[in-house]
């Protein structure tokens, strides 16, 4: 904002045609932006086939799905629910664990201040691939690999655990307190000192932060890559959707809302324990 | 940090009372056996005969990858025209009804505690709900399409921009909200006045980032039928054409990477 734009404003302000400061500054930008969302719009919209006949069709399926939530059925599909529950939940627990304790390494090796160069490009080359795939492709393949069932499931959510936890990591290491590290390397300890007594202090809050967010993530997670057959309780909602059983849907669905709710109540107590 | 003294008199320092040492022990002891436990239900419920020959299948994955049929990516630039939409207006449409959502989430700028509370339960079951699943549920209702995967987005999005748009707002300065109100001005003009300048860059700045987590999303939506390059992957993988599915990997993780870009330039053009 240049003075001379300012103190125009400012005149223009006192005879009353007072106007706001735009987002963008500069006019043309803003109009080139304008035009061009515009332009894809209407190339978007055009290019989006709907078939409405179809919609009208569904839509008292929407309607008897909305009702299903109002009464949802809990009981008639109760063991599969259990079960399909009780593998998301341990799938969760243990891919949480072993996805952290291997992003500690890989983190620690993509900290542009600690590591290397070679071992850096290695560490953020496993973490641009793991962040990059969504969790059901990895699933696809591990259950390729692994076979069905929940220990591909877990596999799965430890290889995105490990992108995900890396980078923040290794961002978090990025910027600490570097005087912290000179004074400890000062009394001449070793790397593996200065890693346990420097380093690790000062990302240990954010760390335990990070897994618990982790944790709700992967439970979320756990609940859709059932769909490709690698455990959990995606399956069962797979199933039950496309049997039309709304009742049964509505249920599992609600169970996944209170259980995010109860992981995000208990991270954020845990989060402010920490800190 | 306590200091106790040993039998000679001789003062020791420890770093936590022994209570404390010894409920640290539990917990770390209460922690892995819970592990081990979720551990066994895992290994009961798995082949383990199949994942012994993990290795073999994996390289017979990768053989049968190897080298990508690259005449296979002509026939890919629809559909991933298609991602792009689904996801670029996905995030419109979400951003539509997060916007509203956000300010009645706020605790500073809602009209009634209850309102609020009815706010915050769309924001989370919203955010709890994989945009797969919403995926899923919109194809049996609206059928396979590209409109299905839109408005899944869109679902999925209102969560995650609300979530964050209404914690930016309830971060504001007061001070500017309070000098509008002090000129008389009405509800919606201290709003649009006062509050939403203070949040335009926040909130331009959270779009963007939804965009990109949007365009890694709508990726995989097709693999439940709605529309965009999971279809493709899908089709590939049913007829067990890997050599396709290793050019549908390359595509995607090109745009991924090319998305992330772009988000990470805007954003940082805009904070």
């Amino acid at each position: 904002m240049s003075t001379a734009n300012s103190s125009a404003r400012q005149q223009s302000a006192r005879q009353g045609q007072w106007r706001r400061l735009p987002l963008i500054e500069s006019s043309r930008l803003r109009w080139a932006l304008v035009l061009g969302g515009v332009v894809y719009l209407l190339l978007a919209l055009a290019s989006v086939e709907v078939n409405w006949a179809r919609v009208a069709e569904g839509s008292g399926r929407a309607l008897n799905f909305l009702g299903a939530f109002l009464q949802p059925d809990f009981m008639s599909r109760q063991n599969d629910i259990l079960a399909g529950l009780m593998e998301s939940l341990t799938m969760t627990l243990t891919s949480t664990v072993i996805g952290v304790l291997l992003a500690i390494p890989v983190g620690l090796g993509a900290a542009k201040n600690i590591a290397p160069l070679p071992v850096y490009a290695v560490c953020r080359a496993i973490i641009a691939v793991s962040r990059t795939f969504q969790e059901i492709i990895i699933a696809i393949l591990f259950v390729v690999m692994f076979g069905f069932g929940p220990f591909a499931g877990m596999l799965t959510l430890a290889f995105a655990t490990i992108g995900f936890m890396a980078k923040l990591l290794a961002e978090d290491i990025e910027d600490l307190d570097w005087k912290q590290v000179e004074a400890v390397r000062a009394t001449g300890a070793s790397w593996w000192q200065t890693m346990n007594h420097a380093v690790q202090p000062q990302v240990m809050p954010r760390l335990i932060g990070l897994s618990m967010y982790r944790l709700d993530i992967n439970f979320r997670e756990s609940s859709v890559i059932g769909i490709v057959g690698a455990g959990g309780i995606g399956a069962t909602l797979n199933t039950s959707l496309s049997r039309y059983e709304y009742g049964t849907s509505a249920a599992i669905l609600l169970i996944i809302i209170a259980i995010v709710l109860m992981s995000e109540y208990a991270s954020s107590h845990v989060r402010r324990w920490t800190q | 940090m306590p200091v106790s003294s040993s039998p000679q008199g001789v003062p020791q320092w420890q770093r936590r009372t022994t209570r404390a040492q010894w409920l640290q022990y539990i917990a770390w002891l209460a922690g892995i056996s819970l592990f081990l436990l979720c551990w066994k239900v895992i290994s009961d419920n798995t082949m383990w005969v199949f994942v012994e020959d993990a290795g073999r299948q994996g390289s017979d994955l990768i053989s049968r990858m190897m080298p990508p049929r690259w005449e296979y990516a002509s026939q890919l630039w629809k559909p991933m025209w298609d991602t792009l939409n689904i996801a670029t207006l996905g995030t419109a449409l979400g951003i539509m009804m997060a916007f509203p959502v956000a300010f009645l989430a706020a605790r500073n700028t809602t009209p009634h505690p209850l309102v609020r509370s009815l706010a915050l339960m769309i924001i989370v079951s919203s955010r709890s709900i994989n945009s797969l699943i919403w995926a899923m549920l919109l194809v049996t209702i609206l059928g396979p399409g590209v409109l299905a995967g839109i408005i899944a987005i869109a679902l999925r999005s209102i969560g995650f921009v609300g979530k964050l748009l209404y914690e930016a707002i309830e971060e504001i300065h007061p001070t500017p909200v309070e000098a509008i109100s002090a000129t008389g001005a009405s509800r919606l003009q201290v709003m649009n006045y006062g509050v939403l300048p203070q949040v335009m860059p926040a909130f331009a700045g959270i779009s963007v980032y939804r965009w990109d987590i949007n365009i890694r999303e709508s990726t995989v939506l097709g693999l439940v039928g709605a529309g965009g390059i999971g279809l493709q992957l899908n089709a590939s993988i049913n007829s067990l054409a890997w050599n396709q599915v290793s050019v549908i990997f390359v595509l995607i993780f090109a745009t991924v990477l090319v998305s992330e870009w772009v988000s990470a330039r805007v954003r940082h053009a805009i904070i």
